[in-house]
This record gives structure tokens, sequence and C-alpha cells, in this order.
């Protein structure tokens, strides 16, 4: 069985007279434990994608499946227990809850889990330091730089072991060496936890990194390729 | 589900001090608004107050017995006998803080310039006095020593309309039970002043053995009057005496004797709430607007709490969290400034500048703000309850953002 499975989505927007395709029946089937990245220029569908698939979107026509769970028949509450037990969004805005500090930020998906203070700590600390963090979980985003934050909110993504992270353009705010780190630590989690990662991005060096491939424009897939990552 | 509350509650604290200055306005309101509706209420109640307790004081009595004609027609010839047998014992039992009977007759009392109608109240002092009549009401001479005291004891302003003064004699004509004039010379050997005027020139005190000579009805009493334990619930002393009273007599509380006045007293307690939600709508206003405005401002991160995982359910808790620690604060400090505003005035703000109005009302010159603990809770149980309704549009508003629309949001 299929991590995901997506069959034949449309999402289509009514801008003035014009009708743009977000996506145009695109079909796909990932495997739990895939490594896999979405490019294309922006409008392509990338993001409306990871949305769809995260339950983030609805879609006008299709079926979307998360471990044999159709997802797009799920309710709204439904959808928010998915969301919290089973995915991790990175966003290309940092999207840091702002009168929360660094730690608190990554302890917050674990806190509306239910997860022991201490344990949740214990975690946070952890992956704070992994993505190189260390010393600064009392800041509050406005106190860090962008490449900062954006490693926070990785790191809130992936603390409590999601099955499925779906990033959007996760390094389009970080420097090189960070991109290289974030990437590594993705590849990490993917091979030991099996943690399926969904990844849109735009930068080749970040492609470089995916076993598949999928390119997207006008909202259909044009090309997916497996490929050997670096 | 402990650690998700908390997590909300921390997240509404914070949020409630993003904006300080908004806060603290709206905090002022709130303030501003309890302190008001607890500090109104206690002068509206020490007036109600007032005025029952002035009413029973000039009737006087929680509950009084007559004959059954008398209410229609007071005069002489419905009298009663004095009490006895069961009546006696019932009046002496233990629901009845004091009694007294007394002999009240339409008279008219005549100086050497002038005359005037009044009440002629043939009394025992001493009973008078467990009624309510307070001595340091007398301004000139003395109350009456006992029933025989052959003295009149008049108001101020009755002094004056009479043109007479202290060891003068006054003439008061009344008629017996044969309809004949009966009358009789009186000194005068005290004054008295009264909280509300008209009582002053309405009434005055004869010893009762004195006027029951005078007319001739030997022992005959007008009614009895009875002051149980607590004014505002006379009922079960009322239906205790009326159970001992011959079928001649009846007994009425101050309620069915005044219906005015307990209309006052019963209407008060809607009206103490109609007068809380009224502020308080004029608060929502604020309230709600302050909450959308905070809401606006972070579609964003609900968008964000919403991807993350938090059921619309939570956000709409997390907005009521923020409303209700909103609404504690101003709860908290409108509720310290009432106090702290009633208790300076527990001894009286004297209205005197507006005495006339105030008697027209049954009042005193002098208002005595009451502060109760139910009109205390009433007005923090008004602010939560509806302040917690008002929130839920705000909230609702929230928990409806589509996340991937929200997270859009710039």
């Amino acid at each position: 069985m299929s991590a995901i499975s997506c069959t034949d989505l449309c999402k289509y927007y009514q801008q003035g007279d014009a009708v743009i395709k977000g996506l145009d029946h695109v079909s796909l089937e990932v495997d739990q434990g895939s490594f896999i990245c979405l490019s294309g220029p922006s409008g392509s569908g990338k993001t409306t994608l990871l949305n769809c698939i995260g339950g983030l979107d609805s879609l006008d026509s299709g079926e979307i499946s998360i471990d044999g769970e159709r997802v797009d028949l799920l309710g709204k509450a439904a959808l928010a227990d998915l969301r919290l037990y089973h995915i991790g969004f990175v966003f290309q805005a940092y999207n840091l809850i702002p009168v929360l500090s660094a730690k608190e930020n990554v302890e917050f998906v674990m806190q509306v889990q239910g997860v022991a203070a201490p344990e949740r700590e214990k975690r946070a600390l952890r992956i704070l330091q992994e993505v190189g963090l260390a010393g600064m979980e009392d800041r509050r985003p406005a106190e860090l730089s962008g490449g900062q934050q954006q490693r926070v909110a990785v790191a809130r993504a992936i603390v409590s072991q999601p099955k499925l992270v779906l990033a959007d353009e996760p390094t389009a705010n970080l420097d090189s060496q960070s991109m290289e780190k974030l990437m590594a630590h993705f590849r990490e989690l993917n091979h030991k936890h099996k943690v399926t990662f969904l990844i849109a991005t735009h930068d080749q060096r970040v492609m470089a990194w995916a076993d598949r491939h999928i390119r997207m424009e006008d909202g259909r897939v044009i090309s997916d390729k497996l490929q050997t990552s670096s | 589900m402990a650690n998700p509350l908390k997590a909300m509650s921390v997240l509404a604290w914070r949020n409630l001090w993003r904006n300080y200055r908004r806060t603290l306005i709206m905090l002022l309101a709130i303030t501003l608004g309890v302190w008001a509706m607890i500090f109104m209420t206690a002068l509206l109640r020490g007036m109600v107050d007032d005025m029952v307790k002035q009413g029973i004081k000039s009737l006087p009595g929680h509950v009084q017995i007559h004959a059954s004609a008398y209410l229609d027609d007071p005069s002489i010839t419905h009298s009663m006998a004095a009490p006895g047998g069961l009546l006696l014992e019932a009046l002496n039992g233990e629901q009845v803080v004091a009694w007294s009977s007394r002999l009240k007759v339409p008279a008219m009392i005549s100086s050497e310039y002038d005359n005037r109608g009044v009440s002629l109240l043939g009394v025992d002092p001493e009973g008078e006095q467990a009624l309510g009549f307070n001595l340091e009401d007398i301004t000139q001479g003395r109350f009456l020593s006992g029933v025989d005291d052959r003295g009149i004891v008049i108001g101020r302003k009755l002094m004056r309309q009479l043109g007479t003064r202290l060891g003068k004699r006054v003439v008061l004509m009344s008629q017996d039970p044969d309809n004949a004039i009966a009358d009789g010379g009186f000194r005068v050997v005290g004054v008295f002043k009264a909280e509300m005027e008209n009582r002053e020139e309405s009434i005055v005190f004869v010893g009762r053995e004195v006027i029951q000579t005078m007319l001739g009805v030997g022992t005959d009493i007008s009614e009895i009057a009875v002051i149980g334990q607590q004014y505002q619930s006379p009922e079960m002393l009322t239906e205790k005496i009326r159970s001992v009273l011959p079928a001649e007599l009846e007994a009425l509380s101050w309620l069915q004797l005044d219906p005015y006045l307990a209309t006052m007293m019963r209407v008060m307690n809607g009206f103490v709430l109609v007068w809380m939600v009224v502020i308080f709508l004029a608060l929502s206003f604020g309230l709600v607007n302050t909450l959308m405005m905070a809401i606006f401002e972070r579609v964003r991160e609900i968008g964000l709490m919403r991807a993350l995982g938090m059921r619309p359910s939570a956000i709409v808790y997390q907005i009521l969290v923020e409303s209700l620690m909103l609404l504690v604060l101003g709860l908290l400090a409108g509720n310290v400034l009432a106090i702290v505003s009633i208790f300076p005035l527990k001894g009286g703000i004297d209205v005197s500048v507006v005495s006339q109005g105030m008697e027209m009302m049954g009042a005193s010159s002098v208002l005595y703000p009451v502060l109760l603990w139910p009109d205390l809770v009433l007005a923090n149980v008004v602010v939560i309850v509806l302040g917690i309704i008002t929130s839920l549009l705000p909230a609702w508003r929230a928990a409806r953002f589509r996340p991937v629309e929200a997270l859009s949001r710039t």
C-alpha cells in the first residue's frame, strides 16, 4: 500500500473570467519512506498539491489517500488530527508563533498532542541542538535570523516524528551551509525512521538530495523520474 | 488534555499583551463598567432599602392587626378590643421582636393661630420606641412618659404651621363612636423631627389612655403594630398571627399594607439585572471590537495553528480563554474599585440638596449605599456569562478561517 495515493486531482481557481488550473488531473503514488522533490515554476501547482495532500486545501475532484485513509473525505476535526499526529509541515515563510520562544514553538505541536512536559522539553532541546540552535531556545522569533527561524520551523515539523513531512521551499531562506545541514538531517530522518518527505523547491541543490524528482507545470505532472541522490 | 489547554492558555495570555495599550484600554472600560454596575446598584439598593425602612417605620411595623373594616374607614367606630388570650400569647412569642397597640383616629389640631388635620396617635411611649420611634428625634422637650401622659408631642413642621411652641396649649378635636365631637386641650411637651417632612406635619402623639378616655372607648384600640425578626419576609409571622385571630380582625403584612413599597422591593431585583445588562451591552461593543481586531491581526497565526493540527474547537477555546482573562482582570479591578469606593460612604451620602425629590419617593435625605454579596456575584456572573457569549462571535469567526487562506494572508 502506498503512503500517499493521489488519483486524478483537480483544483481550479477563478480569477476574473480566467480559470487557473492549480491541479489538473494529477495522479501520484508515493511509497512509505520516499524522499521526493517537487519542482516547477511558480504557479505550477507544487504548493497546491502539498496543501491538498495535507488537507489544508480542498479538491474540486479526485481522491487522496494517506496510508489508505481518504483525506478528501475527512471532516475538519479529523483533518486536524491527521495533521497533528501524522504530518509535519515546513512552510516557505517560517510561520512561527511570535509570542512563543524557539523551544515553545517546537514544543507546541507536542503540547497539543498531549505529550508530557519533561519528554516534550527533552525532545525539543535535542532537536534544536540538532538543527544548530543550541543556546537560542528561549529566543522569540523576532530575535532570530531568517535562517534560524526556518530551522525552528523545521525542528517543529519533525520533532514529533511524523510519518510524512510536507515541506514547501524549506531552504528558501537558508545559506548553503544551513541548507546542506538541513537536507542531511531530513535524509537521516528518512533513512532512520522511514519518514516520507515531499519537498517543493526551486533549488537544484535540494533536488539533488531526492530519490525521485517530480516536475510540474500548469498544474500537471510533466515528468516523474527516479534518481540517485547525492 | 491538560497540556493542550495549558498551551492555549499560555498563548491566550501572551496574545493579550501583544498590544498592551489596546488591552489596557479595554481593561479600563471593563473596570469602569463593573464599578458602575456595583456602585450604582449599591446606591439603588440603599435608596430602596431606605424607602422600605422609612415606609415600615411610618406604617409602622412589619405586620398590623386591625378590625376588618378599619382600613376602608379608619374611624373610631372600627376599633377593636385590646389583645388577650391566644393573640396575646402569639404577640409575646419568639417570632415577635416588639409590638404595641395604638389608637389612631383622624383629628383636627388647633392653636390660637391656625388649625390642621392630623392623624392622632394614642400610643404607649415604650411600645412606640420599640416600633422604631427614636428618642433622638425629639428636638425640643421630651417624648411622652406613659399611656396616661396628658401632654402632646408634635412635629417641627406642624409646630411652625400652627405658630405654636413648646409649653403652649393646643386643642385636639375628633369624633367619638357616637359621632359626637370629642375634644381636649393638651400642652406641647415635645417636638420631633422626621426624615420625611410630611410625618412632621401629619402625626401627633398623645398618651393612649388619655385619648381612649377623651373618645370614650374604654380600652379599645385601632391597631396593633408588630415587628418581626426581618422585614424582607413577613409572611410567616403574618400567617402565625392570622391563625389565632378572631374572625372580625385581620392581620396584614407591610407588603399588603403598602403595595407600592412591596413592588419597589420586588422590582428592584429585576431592575438591578436590567441595569447590569445595559451597562454590559455598552461594554460588549468594545469587547467584540477588541477581540475582532486581535483576531484579524493574527489570521496567519490562526491558520498556522490549524495547519499544525489544532482543531477549530481549540481555536474557539483559545479566543474564549483570551476573552475570559480580559474579563476576569477587569472584574477584579472593578470589584476592588467598587468596594473601595463604597466602603468610605457607609456613613451615608448627604443628598439633602434633593431632599424634596427623595421625600417624594419616600426616601430620606441621607443615602446609605448597601453592598449586597448577591449583587456583587450577579455583576460578576453577568459580565462573565454575557462576556463569553459575546466572545463567541469573534471566536467562531476565527475558527472558520480556512488554513490555506489564512496562511496566505500577509
